[in-house]
């Protein structure tokens, strides 16, 4: 079958772990990692058998055949990276908290953004938590959603660490544009127990039409459309209800690919990035088969 | 040694839990107003978890964080009015809006293995002209020199103080010596103490920090606070001064606030009951006490028992959702001993057919 050749720009943990997710896709040709020296991620991909560069973006622009991009490299770069793959007719899939492009949250809006030249993959929390809160929104209308994160300390990383705000402040905003809350507030803490506990997500919505057993069935569906791309999303604790406010809990394990497990934060970002990849690289498939014709 | 000792009084922050976030305008600025006379240096007002604690997670608050400022704000003429903010909770953006409401001093809190999550909170409240402080959370949860490393963390974003808190009220006096000493011999800032009074020790364990060279201590009056309350401002203050420390407070005015301000606007006496007892041998979140007691009545549990498991799974300040999620799982096992008592040979008897 063809695939879309692929390339990933930051070949750091995301970017190590994204690779073996693409190395498994039947749609995207993991063609090319990128970084700017020759680090262990350069030099695990190499191993795999992977074309590598310590040139930076160069010679991904230079390859006319690499279509998609994933770009893990951190918020800075990938400003000046977005205008030069768009110039390049380049799809950027964006794991940085840039925020060029839309939000895009797989199991909710990507068929919206199929044509958009770059998506962003908004926070962590934000892929563990907008499902649940469109689930909610389209059964009961949601007013206000507020989610709590918590991560194990060892899978927060320094840029992370280092910019906090920009996780809740990017994560809320994902809770209306993509969710559908009409307001939206995001918490994130940090756990250092040992063995490090999984990524738990609450999410609390305050809405119009209290309906448990709609709730409890649309939440449901979408933890089971998130699985097919997370296989470690799990319902914790169902939906509650109490007066108009709904609870409900998830957890996420990673699937263990290059990061351990309990960075089930890490998993869904990469998870739903390569999901997103996927999905494009079909349309693209299905765009030069229809011209063949 | 220095015998001078500067009290930060957080009745109106870490006492807001205790009145589930429900100060009102005119409470806030008797209370501040009461603390402003009776010379308490530092006056921190603001819902008990923070700048932005306002929340379905952590209770609504009936002011917003502007608001609650605001009515301390105009009645404190010489203390300085101090904000709390965790960083993962309140935002930068925060902090610019309480300083805008009068806010001078900050204190930038953590979990006690977290100090490089405060960098940014910390160094905006020293470029704003705060007086800044690094706020080490369940410090009972980690040893001596492990704190140390995080204190100097802080030390070097720039806090102006570092604070061990003992936000469970898991400590002894040993343990409490241990940290302090430690720390002040690691830092070149003044260090600080934030106790709890789950296990009776609060004010025992104040003192025990200021003997091992604290220069700050937290309190508040009539030990108003998450849990089983803080260390009480008042008796603080008579035990500091019967030690030979200095705190430039008037005792007789602390007292008078305490009985005739702060006494009224309470919901319930702040005494130990075996929840908050718990709490403190289990190593327990102060603040996640009422929330536990509203989990148990809707799951029919013993707030004991989810207190207990919280403290196995090592759950960290901010995590109160996990109330719930330990709640629920609790009654799912209690269903199913239900269930198995009911009957005995259920299992056999589905097999068969």
């Amino acid at each position: 079958m063809d695939r879309i050749k692929a390339a990933i720009l930051g070949p750091g943990n995301i970017g190590s772990d994204l690779m073996y997710k693409i190395l498994r896709s039947r749609r995207l040709k993991m063609e090319m990692m990128a970084g700017i020296i020759d680090s262990p991620g350069i030099q695990r991909a190499k191993a795999m058998g992977i074309r590598t560069t310590t040139e930076g973006i160069g010679p991904i622009l230079d390859d006319p055949e690499i279509r998609i991009v994933f770009d893990s490299t951190g918020a800075k770069p990938h400003l000046v990276h977005a205008p030069l793959l768009e110039k390049a007719g380049k799809i950027a899939v964006d794991l940085t908290p840039a925020s060029v492009g839309p939000y895009l949250v797989p199991a909710v809006n990507l068929n919206e953004l199929a044509d958009a030249p770059n998506v962003n993959m908004v926070t962590c929390g934000g892929q563990a938590t907008v499902p649940i809160v469109h689930a909610i929104n389209r059964v009961a209308g949601v007013v206000y959603a507020e989610i709590v994160a918590a991560i194990s300390s060892k899978s927060a990383g320094p840029g992370t660490r280092q910019n906090i705000d920009e996780f809740t402040q990017t994560t809320a905003r994902a809770l209306c544009v993509v969710g559908g809350a009409r307001k939206g507030k995001a918490i994130i803490v940090l756990n250092p127990a040992e063995p490090p506990p999984l990524m738990t997500d609450t999410v609390y919505a305050e809405v119009e039409h209290p309906d448990e057993r709609a709730i409890r069935a649309s939440v449901e569906e979408m933890v089971a459309t998130v699985q097919h791309y997370v296989p470690g999303y799990r319902l914790r604790v169902p939906p509650t209800v109490e007066d108009h406010k709904v609870a409900v809990i998830v957890e996420v394990e990673g699937a263990g690919d290059f990061l351990p497990k309990y960075s089930g934060n890490l998993d869904i970002m990469t998870s739903a990035a390569a999901a997103a990849g996927e999905a494009l690289a079909e349309r693209m498939l299905a765009e030069s088969r229809r011209c063949r014709l | 040694m220095s015998n001078y000792i500067r009290l930060v009084d957080t009745t109106l922050r870490d006492g807001s839990h205790a009145v589930s976030h429900q100060f009102s305008a005119e409470q806030i600025a008797a209370i501040a107003n009461g603390l402003d006379r009776a010379g308490v240096a530092f006056i921190e007002a603001s819902h008990g978890d923070g700048l932005g604690g306002s929340s379905i997670n952590y209770g609504r608050a009936r002011l917003t964080d502007e608001e609650i400022l605001r009515a301390a704000a105009k009645v404190i003429d010489k203390a300085a009015l101090t904000v709390l903010l965790l960083p993962g909770i309140g935002t930068q953006e925060d902090l610019r809006m309480a300083v805008d409401c009068g806010a001078r001093a900050v204190r930038v809190a953590t979990h006690v293995t977290e100090a490089d999550i405060a960098e940014q909170h910390i160094g905006l409240g020293k470029k704003m002209g705060m007086t800044t402080f690094g706020f080490l959370m369940l410090a009972h949860m980690s040893s001596p020199e492990a704190i140390v490393g995080q204190a100097k963390l802080f030390e070097s974003y720039g806090a102006d103080v570092i604070y061990i808190a003992d936000s469970a009220g898991a400590m002894l006096p040993s343990d409490v010596k241990a940290r302090i000493e430690a720390v002040v011999d690691g830092v070149s800032v003044p260090v600080g103490f934030h106790a709890h009074a789950s296990l009776g020790l609060g004010i025992a364990n104040a003192l025990t920090a200021a003997e091992a060279g604290a220069e700050y201590l937290d309190g508040t009056c009539r030990g108003l606070g998450g849990g089983a309350g803080n260390a009480q401002t008042e008796v603080m203050v008579a035990v500091l001064q019967k030690a030979g420390f200095q705190t430039g407070i008037d005792f007789y005015t602390i007292m008078d606030v305490a009985e005739d301000i702060v006494e009224p606007v309470m919901h319930r006496p702040q005494v130990i009951r075996n929840a908050s007892l718990i709490q403190g041998y289990a190593g327990v979140y102060s603040s996640f006490l009422l929330h536990a007691y509203r989990a148990a009545e809707k799951y029919g549990l013993n707030p004991r028992d989810i207190l207990v498991e919280l403290g196995r799974r090592k759950m960290v300040g901010g995590q109160e959702d996990m109330i719930l999620d330990v709640a629920f799982e609790l009654a799912q096992t209690k269903e199913v001993a239900k269930n198995e008592d009911d009957h005995p040979n259920a299992c056999d008897r589905c097999t068969k057919v």
